[in-house]
């Protein structure tokens, strides 16, 4: 294949006018070729820079080695030691501020692709049956620990337990395991059943029992997990919370939703097929609000649903917090951007359904305390946009469920759980990770709260 | 899983199923709700808790069939199983945190209307296994559509029946009925309305009038349930609840129910559309208008 080196192979993608209308995958992955190809550019540096940008610290170059001789299984126990959801990170996650902006490659030229890499080595492993194994040496332990959660923090603790020889047990509140895998992330950027499910498949190979329906809480509390269920030690990662609204006049209209809502319809609830039997809106033309990665698979979901799309930020392109990547794949598909625009009313019709969303336009004003420039208002430039949807994507706040009905739970201001360097909360014996301290943030964080909170888990439990 | 043990039919569209759910019985409280699914590709959809039984494990549900979703698990029959349920959610009444003495010294109204009556159900019978006594109307369109009338006497002081067309007790509606009990000089301290939303709107209207603290519970749209989605808001003195969180019991005084009225019409053309789907499936031929 003829290729420049110092660029990375490029991968295959579904045409934008055709997916924007489909919810198959969007990035089609690398062929073997493509990957052993793109392998071949890592230069498997010594003091490899890729790794320290990792949270879960996986040896990139040690299995981009083993890629290089094309063996794939090799390859993928590499990953496994670090990573209990390589198919996940593989797509997901901001490989562009982590490893990848680390890697040598990247200073003249453009970086390896090690997410992509990633990807192929999991999607690979999965076709060829090959499953992550037990270490030879572990040794059973008699203790059992109880995860609250199965999204990425969650299941990455519990595998990483599982690894370490302890009797784990999920407790999940939904009636499917995956957390925002399966309920936030669209299915085309992260296929549930060929990807999610599978990833979870794997974590129960490794012993752990996952038990769904069960809100901790409520069904069971913490209390009860520790005095009459037998664990000896709890993870919290419960994930992030009730959506914010702006409050601001109309937006109680029908019509508004926050992007949790909509995207649960979607993606956990399968709301996007037509055979679905739970309903979601269908807008002709929707308004969505926020620049995260959460606005992003909002609108491009909603763009799917047969809408008109426009993305509402506050601020300007330079500040959009989603993943460039997201922004560049959504304005392919057609969405489009009103940037330095802030809603300020929404108005409905007499039915009091969503007829328009009246903004203003902003400027950016003087560096604030996080040291981008504050949007101010023009005065005086107010607009609307005749939409008949807005999604609210302003982020979340963490849900009260279990610092209410645990004694001695410390939380922060914001409501997140406090820990300390070991991730353990101020009650012993319990540990928390991922948006439930944290607030809204990555998968790839999450998973890396996660794994430091199996170690933190496995100190504790040896020390007593 | 979550097997039928009983299915009764209450009356028109009005279904009782008991269903075992040990973990949700031995945690339950007055005042809590479920979500259940009917099969792996259901609709997750909240329910009233009507009673459970710590030892047995059993809890018992009543609904009315109102949309595709409630009308395919009224066609489950004993023996089978729901794909999931999960709970209890939402806060227990504040009523069960009140030391039983200071119940006891409250003269309690409740005001059920339709299939609100089964969780009403299981707060006085709470309250009357703590030996508190209360009242409590019970409202209905027509005689057919009382529902409990045995097990609501057995757990009440005195109770009242309103029929709109009064085929039974009191001919009018549950204000109608409250009304009377006032200008009677019957005197409440406090009062808890359950039922359709205008029905609650209309009661809380007049017990504000007549100056008795009233709570409601709120049976909104919900997803999970568990304060993710943010689906069930609700807008309670003017500002944001979440029904799952922060609920289902408010102040009814308080709360907003045009609004709330407004946000249960969100996913009606939908649920008409799934309805017809299921009642006439391929016999249907257009001409609703709806279809596409």
């Amino acid at each position: 294949m003829d290729f420049d080196v110092m660029k990375k192979v490029p991968v295959s993608e579904q045409d934008p006018q055709i997916r924007a209308t489909n919810f198959d995958e969007v990035c089609l992955g690398y062929t073997k070729e493509e990957a052993v190809l793109e392998a071949s550019r890592c230069l498997n540096c010594k003091n490899a820079r890729c790794m320290q940008g990792c949270p879960v610290s996986i040896n990139i170059p040690g299995f981009i080695a083993k890629l290089k001789d094309g063996d794939v299984e090799g390859a993928y126990n590499v990953i496994s030691l670090s990573s209990s959801l390589p198919a996940v990170c593989g797509r997901v996650c901001p490989q562009e501020t982590q490893c990848e902006a680390q890697c040598i490659r990247g200073i003249k030229g453009e970086a390896v692709s090690i997410g992509r890499l990633e990807r192929f080595v999991a999607d690979s492993a999965k076709e060829m049956g090959i499953k992550p194994q037990l270490p030879a040496d572990m040794v059973k332990k008699d203790k059992k620990v109880a995860v609250i959660g199965a999204g990425p923090s969650g299941l990455t603790c519990a595998g990483d337990l599982a690894k370490m020889g302890y009797d784990v047990t999920i407790f999940e509140a939904l009636h499917k395991a995956g957390g925002v895998l399966v309920y936030g992330i669209p299915e085309f950027r992260l296929p549930k059943e060929k990807v999610v499910a599978k990833e979870v498949e794997n974590i129960k190979e490794l012993g752990v029992k996952i038990v769904t329906d069960a809100v901790i809480g409520r069904s069971l509390t913490i209390d009860d997990l520790f005095e009459s269920e037998g664990f000896s030690a709890v993870f919290i990662g419960s994930g992030a919370g009730l959506p914010r609204f702006m409050n601001i006049p109309g937006e109680q209209a029908l019509g508004v939703f926050s992007a949790n809502e909509y995207l649960t319809r979607s993606n956990l609830m399968g709301a996007f097929s037509p055979d679905s039997r739970t309903p979601i809106m269908r807008a002709k033309k929707a308004v969505i609000v926020g620049g995260g990665n959460v606005a992003m698979d909002a609108a491009r979901t909603a763009k799917r649903l047969g809408a008109e799309v426009h993305v509402v930020y506050r601020r300007s392109e330079a500040e959009l917090p989603a993943r460039a990547e997201e922004v560049h794949h959504a304005k392919e598909e057609g969405i489009i951007f009103d940037l330095l625009t802030n809603p300020v009313e929404i108005v409905s019709d007499e039915n009091g359904w969503v007829k328009g969303c009246t903004c203003i336009r902003m400027e950016l004003g003087e560096p604030d305390a996080s040291g981008r420039r504050s949007p101010v208002p023009v005065e005086g430039s107010e607009f609307t946009i005749d939409c008949d949807a807005v999604i609210m994507s302003l982020g979340t706040s963490p849900n009260p469920l279990i610092k209410k009905t645990t004694a001695g739970l410390e939380v922060n201001r914001k409501g997140g759980i406090v820990v300390n360097e070991s991730e353990m909360t101020s009650r012993a014996g319990v540990f928390a990770g991922g948006d439930a301290v944290t607030g809204a943030a990555t998968v790839i964080l999450a998973m890396g709260a996660g794994k430091a909170a199996a170690k933190g888990i496995d100190e504790y439990l040896s020390a007593q | 899983m979550f097997e039928i043990v009983t299915k009764k039919c209450l009356g028109p569209k009005v279904f009782l199923m008991e269903i075992k759910a040990p973990m949700i019985a031995k945690k339950a409280m007055p005042g809590q709700f479920l979500i259940v699914r009917a099969d792996k590709d259901g609709e997750r959809i909240p329910l009233t808790v009507c009673d459970f039984d710590r030892d047995t494990g059993i809890i018992t549900i009543v609904y009315q069939t109102v949309g595709a979703e409630t009308e395919r698990m009224s066609r489950m029959n004993e023996g089978e199983c729901f794909a999931d349920v999960v709970g209890p959610l939402g806060n227990p009444s504040d009523l069960v945190d009140l030391p039983i003495e200071e119940l006891k010294a409250k003269k309690i109204l409740f005001i059920a209307g339709g299939v609100g009556t089964a969780p009403v159900y299981n707060q006085l019978k709470w309250l009357h296994d703590n030996g508190v006594e209360v009242d409590c109307i019970q409202g209905a369109r027509t005689k057919d559509l009382l529902i409990f009338e045995d097990e609501m006497k057995a757990v009440t002081k005195n109770l009242y029946f309103a029929t709109d067309d009064g085929s039974y007790g009191i001919h009018g509606n549950v204000c109608v009925a409250l009304q009377k009990l006032w200008d009677e000089g019957v005197r409440y301290d406090h009062c808890v309305v359950i039922g359709p939303v205008i029905m609650m709107k209309f009661a809380c209207q007049l017990t504000k009038q007549l100056g008795i603290p009233t709570v409601v519970s709120m049976n909104t749209i919900m997803v999970d349930g568990t304060g993710m989605c943010g689906a069930c808001r609700l807008l309670v003195g003017g500002e944001v609840k979440f029904a799952c969180v922060d609920g289902p019991e408010f102040d009814g005084h308080a709360v907003d129910f045009d609004q709330a009225l407004q946000r249960s019409r969100l996913y009606k053309t939908q649920e008409g559309e799934l309805m017809l789907r299921l009642t006439e499936g391929d016999t249907h031929s257009g001409g609703c208008g709806m279809c596409s």
